[in-house]
């Protein structure tokens, strides 16, 4: 009932601040009902406790960051005026502390005003170790978040901090009300069941009814902060089933108006729009599907000491095995095949932001068998009479191990026919993504582990920065039974220049020296042919006819700017 | 009887607690780790981090334990408080059995998803045990006739064709070439959160539930006919019924009450043992048609080795496995009275 | 007693049980459509390799997805792998691994049914075993299962035995309770029958009971669980290979092509059919195998 009373209220105020600005201003919740499907369901509202991007697309309905990414990585201001920067004052000279001020009159959905107490408290939510917080790495480096005024937050690091924008930038740290989860902190997080599935928010929705796993309905928020906005009354986010379910309910019945993440195989896709009921929409972020190769031998007879560095791999540590490898493939077919309008050829393995794509390793794109083979003629690897080649005894026997997934199996039967041309073996194995990634200490399969000559995954970064990222194939990373397998170098590359440029990359501010930095790096990993990059994937969702202003972003939410859609007439 | 079902009764017990140990124990075992799915952005640290704050670290006994306290303490003082209002003990801060992926107790996931799930999969157990006798029957009786043959042929494709084929099917024919105004347009996905509440949301309701229940109900007709089948006709050649017929029974008392009494027998444990796959839920039909019931709450469980999920999950699945098998097992001496269980 | 019976007989030819059992199996039409049917489908499989030579393996890209044509009898698939090849291919592990799981399962299934219908002692606990194994979530058992035993088998019988005798495994010892449920009911009913009891008084031993006059009696309900395990170890095989747990992705199965082909039913209806009728006439025609058979072994019906 007071719901109903405070949507009447705010439609009748947005009714006469149109007459106020003019045309532009529509009432707020004049399209109905807007249907958006998932094919992963939501099992959260609370990105804090649960960091699957479906998760955090429904809570960006509810929940804002302080600054969005917009479609092309550029921060844009959402919660406060303007972007802190050294220019403005807003980060402080040394690089150690960035400050940011809240805009004026924004409110809770509850009418309650935002405050800097509630940043304060977000970032102690967050930071408390005992929480399992997911999205901690966010706050990498943070000494303090504290409220200099009610709407001023200053965020201390413990160094110089070139990129500061980790903490409230992007939709997987948005600002909690501390009022409501004020008894939720630490160990009590979870058991705030209400509170995850219902946070009060600022952002153009608020949960009615939430069922986990399942469906969310939403209702405009009464309270937010543009009039007008949103455009739509409701909001019923479907979770479930799978992408090609999700893509003919978009593109061929018309049940649902947005559907996400349609990875399905290009013709499939083609032929469902052709349907003319939606389109399909594509928006690139720095995600590479690639292969990394293994530098250290996986052989079961090392016990222990299988895949780490006390033992080089007998073949692969030859780089031209591993050029071979990567001159027989043929990446514009594997695009073809795969991924059609949702992927590029690239030869590198950080070709986004557009900043730091390196230019110096073009002529991947085209495969070169004959190249191949003459490489490995004259490094000496003869070729045998079963085809394969060899060389002291050792065959070039390869096990290729990856995840679950269509468009991965077929790329491996590919893949593994074109290195038979050069007199490669090729052993097939896919393991469960639950268990590939999941990096149980107990399991052999896991992708840190890779007890495999070679796998193949996709990777990407949050954000637009890529110094985490490019830190990852630094020697510290390599995972081994010593640090529990943890660590993000794969291909256990390590080399002592790179890790040079890493540090350099740590203290530098000026962002074309930083992407001097990581195309050095790039560069140094793609012409040692450690990681071989194969398809610069794209986000691919689905979207009615009848939508408007949806502006795909793979840089934030994918549902960053819903304040923004509407029906078509 | 009475005394052999109470023993059996008492006997449950100390079986359910191995089986539930079993359980734990296999999921323990199973390689597949909470964080597996989240984005690969979330650094290893966070991870160990996340690990640790839902109790991964503590050895595996004790979390049994854990288990066990929160399910056979906590769980039915909590119903007790919900239902009547009843507090025993600390009302506002029991530790309830918490699912890892949403943060919020099962059994509320629970009982938030059964609707749905006896709705689709119990309608379309009930349609397959319906279709499936009569046809089961008849086949026998007329063996070989073009009606077996015919029940035979679709029984056989029902069985083999699995379902994933035949929703994907249904779908293509009645949500994507049948125009979106036609009287037979049917919705491909179901929608949860619909409420009943007049004649035109229960037409609605029945629409959506209408592809998800023959799919399943092909299937189970498929199952039960071949059963009632065969052991009509093992029946029908038996001496007794030579015996009633000679006596001048009408035919049709014959085949109904003599021949179709005893072979319900044997079809009772196969439609007593497919009750609690009802309530497991159908995880191929519920996501194809979004259902979302328990199968898919069971499947999204294991995929995120959410362990206090599937063990709440599995184990009230246990019980009513445990639970129909003694009811079968009743029906029997009932049905049959020379089975004598004492 | 013997002589007596040839010298009654001594004007007809001399009939054993199985010629009986044969002739009887001949007059069932369903059963010898059923077994010309089986039989082509195995000679299929197992020579037609030999005969339509291209390799299913071998991706001809540019031909992919085509539909009919001479070069390639039953099209290409996304990949330009020859479809006919690939269900000539599919067939001999699909037909391989339904059989043996099938029979794995029936064994195990009829074992522990008759042993606890039989024995009053072991019902307890093999029905409580019975309902350990219908409760086990099967999904993390097969994760486990995966884990502890691939790569061992993978060393001692390299890549692809080593994954059939995985999955025979794990499809045999996961589908055998309902067999063992169905037959134990049998039995409790059979037990108490007046031959049984007849056999018994005259002090025959329980082996000799169980192989004579128990397991002549219950064959049709193991027919059909026969019939219907190889559909279910069949479609089994490709939700596992779904999972990443079956067979690697380069060998094709009736089950996966099945699975693969339904996400572009639509565009190419040619990619469900053709391994869905395979699967489907398998099923169809050990069916009507299986009828004949208890028709056969059925000495009241024989004597008709």
């Amino acid at each position: 009932m007071t719901l109903k009373y405070l949507v009447a209220g705010t439609l009748g105020a947005a009714m006469l601040s149109s007459t106020a600005f003019g045309a532009a201003h529509e009432a707020q919740g004049r399209d109905g009902n807007v249907n958006i499907i998932f094919w992963q369901a939501a099992s959260t509202m609370n990105p804090y406790l649960s960091g699957g991007t479906k998760d955090i697309n429904a809570a960006s309905m509810a929940l804002e960051p302080l600054a969005h990414y917009d479609e092309n990585g550029a921060m844009v201001a959402t919660l406060v005026d303007e972007i802190p920067t050294v220019a403005n004052g807003g980060v402080s000279e040394d690089l150690t502390s960035i400050t940011w001020t809240l805009s004026e009159g924004i409110t809770w959905s509850d009418g309650t005003p935002l405050t800097s107490a509630d940043v304060v408290f977000t970032a102690n939510y967050c930071m408390d170790e005992t929480g399992g917080c997911q999205q901690l790495a966010k706050f990498g480096g943070v000494t303090s978040v504290e409220a200099i005024d009610d709407l001023t937050v200053k965020i201390t690091f413990d160094g110089p901090k070139p990129f500061p924008y980790g903490p409230f930038v992007g939709s997987t740290t948005p600002i909690l009300q501390a009022a409501q989860f004020a008894n939720c902190m630490g160990t009590a997080a979870p058991t705030c069941t209400d509170q995850n599935f219902g946070p009060i928010g600022t952002g153009p929705f608020t949960v009615t009814e939430f069922r986990a796993n399942d469906a969310i309905s939403l209702a405009a928020n009464p309270n937010y902060r543009v009039a007008g906005k949103p455009a739509f009354a409701t909001v019923n986010f479907k979770g479930g089933g799978d992408a090609a379910a999700a893509g003919r309910s978009a593109l061929e019945t018309g049940e649902f108006d947005y559907a996400w993440n349609l990875q399905l195989a290009p013709e499939v896709l083609a032929d469902m729009e052709s349907a003319g009921i939606g389109t399909v929409l594509t928006s690139y972020g720095p995600l590479v599907e690639r292969l990394m190769i293994n530098m250290t031998n996986p052989s079961a007879d090392l016990g222990d000491e299988r895949s780490t560095v006390a033992h080089p791999h007998p073949f692969m540590s030859d780089m031209a095995v591993r050029q071979a490898l990567s001159m027989a493939i043929d990446r514009p077919l594997l695009v073809e095949i795969g991924y059609g309008k949702a992927g590029k050829v690239t030869c590198n393995v950080l070709p986004s932001p557009a900043i730091y794509n390196s230019p110096n390793n073009a002529g991947c794109e085209v495969q070169d068998i004959a190249g191949a083979n003459a490489l490995l003629d004259a490094a000496g690897w003869e070729m045998g009479s079963d085809g394969v080649r060899a060389k002291d005894g050792v065959r070039l026997s390869i096990l290729y191990q990856t995840s679950t997934n269509a468009v991965r199996q077929d790329f491996q039967a590919l893949i593994k026919q074109w290195w038979a041309e050069i007199g490669i073996e090729t052993e097939l194995k896919n393991i469960s993504g639950g268990v590939f990634f999941g990096g149980d200490q107990s399991s052999p399969d896991t992708f840190q582990k890779l007890f495999a000559d070679l796998e193949m995954y996709a990777n990407n970064f949050d954000g637009t920065d890529p110094e985490a990222y490019m830190r990852n194939w630094s020697c510290a990373e390599i995972p081994s039974p010593e640090n529990a397998w943890l660590g993000g170098n794969m291909p256990r590359h390590c080399n002592a220049d790179y890790d040079a440029l890493v540090a350099e990359m740590g203290g530098t501010a000026d962002i074309n020296e930083r992407a001097r930095l990581a195309i050095a790096m790039n560069d140094m990993l793609m012409q040692s042919y450690t990681i071989i990059p194969l398809v610069h994937r794209g986000n691919v969702s689905g979207i009615a006819n009848t939508l408007e202003g949806v502006k795909l972003n793979a840089w934030d939410a994918e549902l960053w700017n819903i304040a923004d859609w509407s029906r078509a007439e | 009887m009475l005394n052999f079902t109470l023993r059996r009764l008492v006997f449950t017990v100390p079986t359910l607690l191995l089986i539930s140990f079993i359980i734990f124990l296999i999921l323990d075992l199973a390689p597949n780790d909470p964080t597996g799915n989240l984005p690969l952005t979330i650094p290893p640290e966070v991870r160990a981090n996340i690990r640790a704050s839902l109790g991964l670290d503590d050895p595996m006994y004790w979390r049994y334990i854990l288990w066990c306290q929160q399910f056979f303490v906590n769980e039915p003082l909590n119903l007790l408080n919900q239902w009547f209002g009843w507090c025993v003990g600390d009302c506002e801060n029991r530790l309830r059995v918490t699912s890892w992926a949403t943060r919020s107790p099962v059994v509320d996931l629970i009982a938030e998803r059964m609707p749905q799930t006896l709705w689709v999969v119990g309608m379309s157990y009930v349609v397959g045990i319906l279709i499936a006798l009569p046809i089961g029957v008849i086949s026998a009786y007329k063996q070989y006739s073009w009606f077996d043959q015919a029940g035979t042929f679709v029984a056989m494709i029902g069985f083999s064709v699995p379902t994933f084929f035949t929703g994907v099917l249904l779908i293509v024919i009645f949500s994507v070439w049948m125009p979106n105004d036609s009287v037979f347009w049917l919705p491909s996905i179901y929608d949860t959160t619909h409420k009943v509440t007049d004649w035109g949301s229960f037409v609605f309701q029945m629409r959506q539930m209408v592809m998800p229940v023959m799919v399943l109900a092909l299937y189970n007709a498929a199952q039960i006919s071949r059963f009632m089948r065969a052991s009509m006709l093992d029946n029908l050649s038996q001496d007794y019924v030579r015996t009633a017929r000679a006596k001048g029974l009408k035919e049709k008392t014959v085949l109904l009450v003599h021949v179709l009494r005893n072979s319900m027998i044997p079809v009772v444990t196969v439609i007593a043992l497919g009750i609690p796959q009802v309530f497991g839920g159908a995880i191929i039909t519920e996501q194809i048609f979004k259902v979302n019931g328990l199968g898919q709450l069971l499947i999204i469980g294991i995929e995120g080795a959410d362990i206090p999920l599937v063990q709440t999950l599995t184990f009230l699945f246990a019980v009513l496995i445990v639970m129909f098998n003694l009811v079968a097992d009743v029906l029997y001496g009932l049905l049959d009275p020379r089975i004598r269980y004492d | 007693m013997t002589d007596a019976t040839v010298e009654i007989e001594d004007d007809r030819k001399y009939r054993s049980l199985w010629g009986d059992v044969w002739s009887q199996f001949r007059t069932h039409r369903g059963a010898m459509i059923g077994s010309f049917v089986f039989i082509g489908i195995l000679l299929a499989v197992s020579v037609g390799p030999f005969l339509w030579t291209l390799d299913p393996n071998y991706a001809d890209v540019r031909n992919r997805n085509q539909g009919m044509s001479w070069g390639h009898p039953f099209g290409t698939d996304q990949l330009g792998h020859d479809m006919l090849a690939q269900v000539l291919q599919g067939g001999r592990i699909s037909i391989a691994v339904g059989l043996t799981a099938m029979a794995l399962s029936l064994v195990l299934g009829t074992f522990i049914g008759v042993l606890a219908g039989y024995f009053k002692r072991l019902d307890g606990i093999l029905m409580r075993g019975t309902d350990l194994f219908l409760a086990l979530p099967i999904l993390p058992l097969l994760l486990v299962i995966i884990m502890l035993f691939r790569d061992t088998l993978r060393n001692m019988f390299g890549p692809e035995t080593g994954i059939f005798i995985l999955i025979v495994f794990i499809i045999g010892i996961t589908s055998w309770m309902q067999t063992a449920r169905i037959v134990r009911g049998d039995v409790l009913a059979l037990k108490e029958r007046e031959f049984i009891l007849a056999a018994n008084s005259i002090g025959t031993p329980s082996k000799r009971v169980i192989s004579r006059h128990i397991m002549p009696n219950i064959l049709s309900p193991i027919m059909v669980s026969a019939t219907l395990g190889i559909a279910t170890a069949i479609i089994t095989e490709s939700s596992l290979s779904f999972l990443g747990l079956g067979f690697p992705s380069d060998f094709p199965t009736w089950g996966r092509l099945l699975f693969d082909g339904t996400q572009r039913i639509a565009q190419a209806p040619s990619r469900v059919i053709w391994p869905g009728l395979a699967i489907s006439l398998t099923v169809l025609s050990v069916n009507f195998i299986g009828d004949g058979l208890r028709d056969a072994l059925d000495p009241r019906i024989r004597g008709r």
